[in-house]
């Protein structure tokens, strides 16, 4: 097998690529759009914004999600905001200025026509949603209302209270569900995709397992799109939920499909802090709080008062201290690496000495209890919930957490993946983020791709290929069945002593300790040494019980918990071989005497992207060069 | 602290069900409901007993994916909490907690405390949304909303539709799940031509599903955990009579086609 990397991006100026591209994309007769069979996994922002405009366009439409509604897929979780380059606050916002916020923010790791597409159809995102019913946050006269987000000088991000996600995946969940309401999509919940079937180097159709009642389908289908999200929970401890994994696209991998970036991975610094060993998940607070909130700790270590006996001269307000011309609303990369470093001086604050304050004492005092609550007074509540403490009185203390992952599969200008007829959309691609993710980007993004370009995209292949060219007697749906079911029951044959959430837990602690906020060579390697222990020990003493015939949620675990596994090897070289600071990927020995991020343009201006070689076996790496035609990467200063 | 918990198992839809004693040690205060079935499940797993099934992913009250009936209300003692929120410092050491899934001919058992909540999706399949192409729509702000209506709307669409208002209803009715989203929509101008039709549409299909009717108790109104207002089935309620008014007076659907 071989990879090539054609990224497949149109000549011409940035600004008229995609117009171009559009233009000349092969079409698909109105006629014939519905003897395609499309599959889309997952449906969450891309997913469902994909199926339902697939189906709008009239494709035959399957689509699969694990959970028991698509309403519940994790887009749901997010909290701040959208942004879009509509420049309604007059504050010099434009397309090229969101562009450039987000591909410096990426640390010029992403690809630059990628970047500036998602930029450009921004616009278009809010009247689609506005449309819909979302309702956001509106000005007294009617207009909508814009606030500013961590990483950059301009508001345009858009939101609906502390629950933008929520209200923008309802919307495309409900123009999904009017699509199967009329027939022209299929809904598959409480499935769960185990694996890609790939024939003749084309994606033709996924394996799918029945949760209720554990049988195993084939599904056959003329193109893929995998909108299966991220992988954040490889940590164990992430703000993910606790469904979200890393099984699709992983098994898509082994199927031929590069995997981009991988260690590329977002570390958000406003969460709560975890208090004990039963955590089961942790919880984001939005970076919106940073917009008026005050990020500090003591002055100096062990300093056990409590925050309002520490006057105002032996606070840190670091992040004002050492950016100040972005102070709190420093990139979220930059703002959890101090959060990390104060606290590793010891001068952490709350149980365990990891948490920073985050305090509204002086918002309060300059807007008043009321306009702090109307902008954050479901965050405050949540707090409260989770912590016993009122925020309005007492700061919140807050830590870093896993929270986005930006590498993924790698795809092409298309979103099409090696393998011919797969794409990958949202969390699940690479393109758009490079090494660290802008906030108000992700929900960007998965409706960018699902609702804007997908559709469109989708025809280049389509057009090439006839309709209804595989059905699931073929040979290779068979093989793929059979080997689905092995692992299965292989699964349940080990019978060991020990449960998956305990194996699921100790890898997530190495990857947090070793491939997590900062990395070194020295770490890595024994990551990797540690994680093929694991993994050994994981097929010899997990145990599984329960059947294979019905609802069995550790079952279900222990597939995802075992790609885990195959994955986080992958990640480790991948953080290995990227020998530079970039973004999230912080490694130990490249930094400056400031301890800031050192870059290496010379060495490492590339996409790395990963050829499945075998489990254990080191993966093969090819590069994709980045060329900036429009912005030349600069130091990425925020001070 | 220690907890006595009474945990509905039941094998499958039609197998019988039963509660089941279970006494889980070392509970932390700062422990989710959530979590306190996690340690009790790492600790069936241990005896090789079957773990407890149920349903929850994004653990922090969002996703409506978890419910379950605790000491006899949907989500638990706290007001405008869902289970996965509940932490365990609301329950005194030795607590004694009986543990239930959802109770509604329309959300069947499929195992333990996860039940069957695709009516739900089919009510808004059958109308519970804004018909617009994709690509069509016109620019954002050429539509002014006034910011009241906006945050009614607002707080109407908050619904997780985990279905507490169903489980707390004693005839199992759904109507504010159904209020909730036709008020949502119908309180914004780019609802309005499909105002009429989609009440009507998502009220027979609630009524199809084996949902039972409003009789005004409000039960739905104190469990829900995002304390979605009775006043929005008053609305539903309006609506609907309009709706129903047309279609006899001019033997015309809600959205102005011949019926």
């Amino acid at each position: 097998m071989s990879v090539a990397l054609r990224s497949q991006v149109p000549s011409g100026p940035l600004e008229t690529k995609w117009a171009r591209h559009r233009s000349e994309i092969r079409l698909v007769a109105p006629a014939n759009k519905r003897k395609y069979h499309v599959i889309v996994v997952g449906s969450g922002l891309a997913g469902a914004s994909a199926a339902a405009s697939l189906a709008d366009l009239g494709y035959d439409v399957s689509c699969f999600c694990f959970q028991d509604s698509p309403r519940r897929a994790h887009s749901i979780a997010a909290q701040g905001g959208i942004n879009a380059a509509k420049n309604y606050q007059n504050d010099g916002d434009s397309v090229f200025r969101l562009f450039y916020d987000t591909i410096k923010g990426g640390d010029f790791r992403s690809r630059e026509a990628n970047v500036y597409r998602l930029a450009e159809v921004s616009a278009s995102i809010i009247d689609q949603c506005v449309a819909q019913g979302v309702p956001f946050a509106r000005e007294y006269g009617g207009l909508l209302a814009n606030r500013s987000f961590g990483g950059v000088q301009v508001s345009r991000t858009f939101y609906a209270r502390g629950q933008t996600g929520q209200q923008l995946l309802l919307g495309a969940y409900q123009a999904l569900a009017r699509q199967i309401g009329r027939g022209a999509v299929k809904m598959y919940a409480r499935h769960e995709m185990l694996d890609l079937v790939v024939i003749e180097g084309r994606a033709r159709g996924i394996i799918a397992r029945d949760l209720v009642t554990g049988k195993i389908n084939a599904h056959a289908a003329d193109a893929v799109v995998l909108a299966t999200g991220g992988y954040s929970n490889i940590f164990y401890l992430s703000t993910n939920a606790k469904g979200c994994n890393v099984t699709a696209i992983w098994r898509a991998h082994k199927r031929g499909a590069a995997f981009a970036n991988p260690c590329f991975t977002q570390i958000h610094p406003t969460c709560i802090p975890p208090t004990g060993e039963h955590q089961s998940k942790l919880t984001l607070m939005s970076e919106s709080l940073r917009n008026d909130g005050r990020i500090w700790v003591p002055g100096r270590a062990g300093d056990e008062r409590r925050p309002e006996e520490i006057p105002e001269a032996e606070r840190d307000y670091y992040l004002e201290r050492l950016y100040p011309s972005f102070g709190n609303l420093a990139p979220r990369d930059i703002a959890s690496r101090r959060a990390k470093e104060v606290c590793d001086q010891g001068r952490g604050v709350g149980p365990g000495g990891s948490g920073v304050y985050l305090d509204f004492r002086d918002a309060i005092g300059r807007l008043g209890r009321h306009v702090v609550g109307e902008r954050y007074g479901n965050l405050f509540e949540m707090y409260e919930r989770i912590t016993g403490e009122n925020p309005y009185t007492v700061p919140m203390r807050i830590y870093p957490a896993p929270h986005y992952t930006m590498g993924g599969l790698w795809v092409d200008y298309n979103l099409m993946s090696t393998v011919a007829g797969l794409y990958v959309i949202g969390e699940a691609n690479f393109s758009d983020h490079g090494a660290n993710r802008l906030g108000a980007s992700a929900l960007m993004q998965g409706l960018a791709d699902g609702y804007f370009i997908v559709p469109y995209t989708l025809g280049e292949h389509l057009a090439l290929v006839k309709p209804g060219g595989a059905d699931t007697s073929h040979a290779a749906f068979r093989q793929s069945e059979r080997e689905v079911t092995e692992r299965i029951t292989k699964l349940m044959a080990v019978n060991g002593r020990r449960s998956v959430d305990t194996f699921h837990r100790e890898l997530g602690r190495v990857m947090w300790d070793k491939c997590g906020m900062s990395r070194n060579a020295q770490g890595l390697r024994e990551a990797l040494e540690r994680v093929r222990c694991l993994r050994e020990e994981f097929w010899n003493d997990v145990y599984v019980g329960g059947g294979n015939e019905d609802l069995n949620q550790a079952l279900e675990r222990a597939g995802r918990v075992a790609d885990f596994f195959e994955f986080a090897e992958e990640m480790c070289h991948d953080a290995l071989q990227r020998e530079e600071s970039c973004g999230c990927h912080f490694r130990e020995e490249y930094q400056t005497a400031e301890g800031e991020a050192k870059r290496d343009d010379d060495r490492f201006a590339y996409v790395a992207a990963w050829e499945f070689s075998g489990v254990g076996n080191p993966p093969v790496l090819h590069r994709e060069p980045l060329a900036f035609e429009a912005v030349h990467p600069s130091v990425r200063s925020y001070k | 602290m220690k907890v006595e918990l009474h945990v509905w198992r039941q094998a499958g839809p039609a197998a019988p069900g039963e509660f089941v004693r279970y006494d889980v040690a070392d509970v932390s205060p700062d422990m989710s409901f959530l979590e306190v079935l996690d340690v009790l499940n790492e600790q069936l797993v241990a005896r090789r007993e079957e773990p407890i099934a149920f349903d929850h992913d994004c653990r922090e009250g969002i996703c409506g994916a978890c419910g379950m009936v605790i000491n006899g209300r949907p989500h638990g003692p706290e007001r405008a909490t869902t289970a996965c929120q509940l932490h365990m410092r609301h329950f005194p050491d030795g607590a004694e907690i009986w543990i239930e899934p959802w109770r509604a001919r329309a959300f069947p058992v499929v195992k333990d405390l996860v039940v069957d909540r695709s009516a739900f999706d089919r009510i808004i399949q059958a109308g519970g949304y804004i018909t617009v192409r994709t690509g069509s729509a016109p620019e954002a702000n050429s539509l002014l909303v006034p910011k009241r209506d906006a945050d009614l709307a607002m707080d109407a669409a908050q619904c997780i539709g985990c279905g507490a208002c169903v489980a707390a209803c004693p005839n199992a009715s759904a109507m504010l799940f159904v209020a909730a989203k036709v008020s949502h929509l119908g309180l914004l101008p780019q609802g309005q031509p499909e105002r009429h039709s989609r009440v009507a549409d998502t009220v027979a299909q609630m009524d199809a599903e084996g949902f039972g009717a409003c009789t005004n108790h409000g039960e739905c109104m104190a469990a829900c955990p995002k304390e979605i207002s009775i006043d929005f089935i008053a609305r539903l309620n309006r609506d609907y009579l309009t709706a129903t008014l047309r279609r006899q007076t001019s033997d015309v659907r809600g959205d102005g086609v011949e019926a």
